[in-house]
């Protein structure tokens, strides 16, 4: 099986009386409140799906990832996990433990080691090549408390989950695909509930693998984006009917989006190597938005890095011809404009504004019944 | 980082002869150093060596768990 990222499997969730008194009393110990954002980056430290932290970066680290894209040890690594705080919120200092508490549950004790100073500015132009405020990560940034604080922590509570069934930690994932005989596992990371081109990519790359992972990002989202749960049931209603349950694993990451584009599409295959997949599927504009990146720079990053052991599939954008009557892309398909048809965003707004169900080839019917029957399709 | 920046990278020694074929080999690609490319070179190789996770991680009784709760959740038989 594919080894950790930077080689050990972290757990950094806490067990014993310790545990116990702290997940309740604070005792002395400073307490500082954390969002969602903070709390699922917690979560995914605490889990190991960010194999090998184990706490928010320090400055030594913090810096190199801008940089360099790599920890301070050389392993690569591109998105800043930090704990930003705003000036005087946090009475504790270097050296002190902290709480952190997400919706009034002690969730974590941090040791802070280290505390330093964030500059927005070079800290978006480093990740999002941008420092424009529109930008919904260079947003958020800007909203970012300017001092920093790094250090290692320990889990008390667990963040709640929304879909506790569908979360698979990588220790659990690990184990799963070992059971299954999974040698090589290609991961499939999704924000959209699936139309005919999500299929014939994930098939084709089930092709060449012995499983797949198919990995939702759940958590928080913009105005307009599909609900987490209308997610979930258009996968399971696809694979219900279309996929050999035996070769495939639908499990949710609880994490933000950052729109990072190719630095974040590094995070991600990172994340899903954690979780024992040998290889990872990133199209077109991977976790892009807007006109920030240009289309193929997700994939071109990889070349940069020999040893992240993960392996990108890299793909194009899929259509459906007409004249070829399949799923095609511009290398497989010599047919002009008039024969294709793009699977686009727009038809899934026709099903639920219309109540149209799109032909078979373009979606399956029980995933758009899905998408049709559901209360609350997109994020209000 | 320019204050420490010499403590990151150190010199090694390889033959001129060969210095001098990667020089003409990385011309045109995306490497802008003999350093650069000889580093990604090793990064590979490193990579490559390590010893591969044999699934004896965890202990009998976690993995146990671990199995229960799969097979709770329906992703296990
Ligand atoms: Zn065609």
């Amino acid at each position: 099986m594919i080894n950790p990222h930077g080689g050990e499997l972290i757990d950094r969730n806490m067990e014993g009386p310790a545990r116990e008194r702290l997940a309740v009393d604070p005792q002395d110990i400073p307490v500082f409140d954390i969002d969602n954002d903070i709390a699922s980056d917690l979560q995914n430290i605490a889990d190991g799906n960010y194999s090998p932290l184990t706490g928010f970066m320090t400055r030594n680290d913090y810096d190199n990832v801008l940089e360099h894209m790599r920890l301070e040890n050389d392993v690569p690594w591109t998105i800043p996990i930090i704990l930003p705080v705003p000036e005087g919120a946090v009475s504790a200092g270097e050296g002190d433990d902290l709480i952190l508490r997400h919706n009034g549950r002690n969730m974590a004790v941090m040791k802070i080691e280290e505390e330093f100073e964030l500059d927005p500015a070079r800290h978006s132009q480093a990740v999002f090549g941008t420092t424009d405020p529109e930008h919904p990560g260079v947003a958020v940034v800007n909203e970012y408390g300017k001092r920093v604080l790094g250090g290692e922590i320990w889990l008390l509570n667990e963040m709640e989950s929304p879909f506790p069934t569908y979360h698979l930690k990588p220790a659990e994932t690990r184990v799963l695909f070992q059971e299954r005989g999974w040698e090589t596992v290609v991961a499939f990371q999704t924000r959209n509930p699936p139309h005919v081109g999500h299929e014939y990519l994930q098939k084709t790359a089930l092709t060449m693998t012995d499983g797949l992972l198919i990995n939702p990002v759940i958590g928080r989202k913009k105005q307009g984006d599909f609900t987490d749960r209308v997610i979930l049931d258009s996968y399971d209603a696809l694979i219900d009917h279309y996929y050999p349950k035996d070769r495939v694993v639908l499990s949710t990451l609880q994490m933000v989006m950052r729109y990072a584009g190719p630095r974040e599409a590094i995070h991600h295959s990172i994340i899903r190597k954690n979780f024992g997949c040998t290889h990872f599927i990133v199209g077109r504009d991977h976790a892009g938005v807007g006109n920030y990146y240009e289309p193929f720079a997700a994939q071109e990053i990889f070349s940069e890095f020999a040893d992240l052991e993960i392996k990108p599939f890299f793909f194009r954008s899929f259509k459906y011809c007409h004249a070829c009557m399949s799923v095609v892309n511009e290398k497989t398909c010599p047919h002009p404009d008039e024969k294709i048809t793009n699977f686009a965003g727009t038809m899934v707004r026709k099903i639920v504004n219309e109540g149209a169900i799109p032909p078979p080839e373009m979606m399956r019917a029980e995933v758009a019944e899905v998408i049709k029957a559901a209360e609350v399709p997109f994020v209000q | 980082m320019t204050d420490n920046g010499d403590k990151k990278y150190s010199t090694i020694s390889i033959p001129k002869p060969l210095f001098d074929k990667i020089k003409g080999r990385i011309d045109g690609t995306g490497f802008n150093s003999v350093s650069s490319y000889v580093t990604y070179v090793l990064r590979q190789v490193i990579s490559q060596d390590e010893p591969k996770d044999e699934g004896d991680v965890f202990s009998k009784e976690d993995e146990e768990k671990i199995k229960e709760r799969l097979r709770s959740l329906g992703y296990l038989d």
